[in-house]
């Protein structure tokens, strides 16, 4: 079971970092869900995994009597889920405002920030300094 | 005690809150977060004195005994973190009440200011790993706000490579914290120290302590990782480059101090022989990025890159002297770069534009402000006697005891070609008459006769001097935060021994 979640993990992830990497902010957003999903499902296997373990202490009981599944991952899961659902909606508006603004979904094409040196609003006064 | 541990963390937030009530009514508002401010700035304070009197503390949030609990913790090195953030918190919404216009008001810049100091402060407080990972997304989400406020396209268009980089940290911190929580059983960073020396598979581990490596690099604009940084820092009005160029990416440097000084520390020849090429790159990279152009706040931002590779390079030579460099520069860089970009906002409302061609004339017209600058900008390239020289010596001095003689020659050149970009700044906004093409100034109030936006440059300007001037008790400050840091027993106790 490990074994494949951890395939799991490293296909989500190699998938994530591709759309990441081709340059369009709408594939961005798509890969930076897969990526946090598959985050998620390494801190969950990464807290081992016992199946039809409950971490629940019989009435009477210190302690639960034996092995159970470790709550505190998931718990940092559920963390992790709530902040990264903030932020993506975040990420979201923003990329269609920069959207709205700029006119384009490709990072190659919004240089509005960082201008290329031949499209300098006041010209071209140190050609020496160009830069990316 | 306790009050006083929680009180930088809680304060911001309070005001924050309070701020947001009342944000229809701009007047009302910054009297509120200036108060926010002055409160906050009086608990930084509060907190270093008392560290410094007492030595480290420690509360465990809840009283749930450590390490299942999450704890709040002040050694030297945060406590003094946590002064400066005051200073600089208060500093800035003083500005921000003269800079700032009512529209962005409206849309909450104050309450999102104080949620950033208070973020800041519960960063550099916290002695949990994932506590800290929470205190990140709220700088982050703090900072984005106030980085696209205004929403202008510019602002836009850097905030997305911000918003893109950063994101891709949060998770290689949590992934990391994912695996390291897998391999000890823990996320208390003093039971870490402890835990992590068992763990039998140190190869495993050294993977691990490089995610984090990659997560706190890209906070803190590390070569190869700091392309979101010169992309968005000189977009959003000054004041916000400002508190951003001052804290934020400190942040990254204090994570990494705080994690290979207390966690990380069993394969120091590798981890912190990477850290030292990373360290030595970025110096040299982000000084030539600076060389390069010709915009202001530009200019400033790739500095930001280039000093941060001084204060990491203390941090990879790992001795006793080189860990005090790291502090003193840290204090001394904070101060000096926010108030680098204050004094930009100023020049931008006098000359209209922040394109080093279009300035001049500022020597001539505007003596005090000229001089105002002139202290930052020389103590940053490391003029003798300013605060920047003393930090620097420290670093180089460090180097060459410990015969690391391409990182003091690094080092040296570094600090001559700030010299250069410095001066490229000075010779073309100060020293040159005003140029034909000069754009017309901001209307609206006179800038250099404001006392909202002279006030905290003045006063930053006269911190520099005291620690240019004398720098002793700095230096043995910085000395007690290096012992505390080298030796982690002292944390250790504080934290699981002191309940």
């Amino acid at each position: 079971m490990e074994f494949v979640l951890a395939l799991l993990c490293g296909l989500m992830t190699a998938a994530s970092i591709y759309l990441m990497l081709s340059g369009n902010t709408i594939r961005y957003i798509f890969g930076l869900v897969i990526a946090t999903n598959a985050v998620n499902l390494l801190i969950f296997v990464a807290g081992r995994l016992f199946s039809i373990r409950p971490p629940l202490i019989p009435e009477g009981a210190e302690v639960p009597p034996e092995t159970v599944a470790n709550a505190l991952p998931q718990a940092l899961i559920l963390t992790a889920i709530v902040i990264g659902f903030a932020l993506l909606s975040f990420v979201f508006i923003l990329f269609y405002r920069a959207y709205q603004a700029t006119g384009t979904v490709e990072t190659e094409k919004m240089r509005i920030a960082e201008p290329a040196y031949d499209a300098h609003p006041t010209g071209n006064p140190h050609p020496e300094g160009n830069n990316a | 005690m306790n009050w006083l541990l929680i009180s930088p963390i809680i304060i911001p937030f309070l005001a924050a809150a309070v701020c947001l009530l009342c944000r229809h009514n701009p007047g009302r508002h910054k009297i509120l977060s200036l108060a926010g401010a002055v409160l906050h700035f009086g608990a930084c304070t509060a907190l270093l004195v008392y560290t410094t009197r007492n030595g480290m503390i420690a509360m465990q949030a809840g009283n749930w005994p450590a390490p299942f609990g999450i704890t709040l913790v002040a050694d030297h090195l945060s406590a003094i973190l946590v002064a400066v953030t005051g200073i600089l918190g208060l500093s800035v919404v003083t500005y921000s009440t003269a800079d700032i216009d009512d529209p962005l008001i409206y849309a909450g810049y104050h309450p999102v200011v104080h949620i950033l100091l208070g973020g800041i402060c519960g960063a550099f407080l916290t002695g949990d790993l994932f506590n800290l990972y929470v205190w990140f997304e709220v700088m982050l989400i703090a900072s984005f706000g106030l980085l696209i406020l205004g929403g202008e396209t510019r602002q836009l268009d850097g905030g997305v490579k911000y918003v893109m980089l950063n994101l891709l940290s949060t998770l290689l911190f949590i992934a990391g914290l994912g695996l390291l929580y897998g391999m000890t059983g823990t996320l208390n960073m003093a039971d870490l120290h402890g835990v992590v020396q068992a763990v039998p598979d140190k190869a495993l581990l050294t993977a691990v302590a490089v995610v984090f490596m990659a997560a706190f690099g890209i906070k803190a604009g590390l070569f190869p990782l700091f392309f979101w940084l010169p992309a968005s820092y000189h977009t959003p009005p000054a004041a916000v480059s400002a508190i951003l160029a001052g804290l934020l990416t400190k942040v990254g440097v204090y994570a990494l101090i705080r994690m290979f000084t207390l966690v990380f520390t069993f394969n120091i020849a590798y981890t912190h022989g990477l850290l030292l090429v990373a360290a030595i790159a970025t110096m040299v990279t982000g000084v030539v990025g600076a060389a390069a152009y010709y915009e202001f706040r530009r200019i400033l931002s790739f500095h930001i890159i280039s000093q941060v590779g001084y204060m990491v390079l203390g941090l990879a030579l790992f001795t006793p002297l080189a860990i005090t460099g790291a502090v003193f520069y840290l204090l001394h860089h904070m101060i000096v770069k926010a108030n680098l970009f204050l004094i930009s906002g100023v020049c931008q409302r006098i000359g209209g534009t922040m394109e080093l061609d279009r300035l001049g004339g500022f020597y001539r017209h505007h003596g005090f402000l000229a001089f105002l600058f002139f202290i930052p900008a020389f103590s940053l390239a490391g003029f003798p006697p300013l605060s920047g020289f003393w930090a620097k010596m420290i670093l180089i001095r460090a180097s060459l005891e410990i015969n690391a003689w391409i990182a003091a020659g690094a080092a040296a050149v570094v600090g001559l070609l700030t010299v250069y970009s410095m001066t490229k700044i000075w010779g073309e906004a100060f020293w040159k008459p005003v140029p034909e093409n000069a754009a017309p100034s901001e209307g609206g109030i006179r800038a250099t006769a404001d006392m909202r936006l002279m006030l905290p440059i003045a006063v930053l300007v006269a911190i520099t001097i005291v620690i240019g001037l004398m720098p002793a008790p700095f230096f043995a400050l910085a000395e007690r935060a290096a012992h505390e840091l080298l030796h982690p027993e002292i944390y250790v106790t504080t934290v699981l021994g002191g309940v």
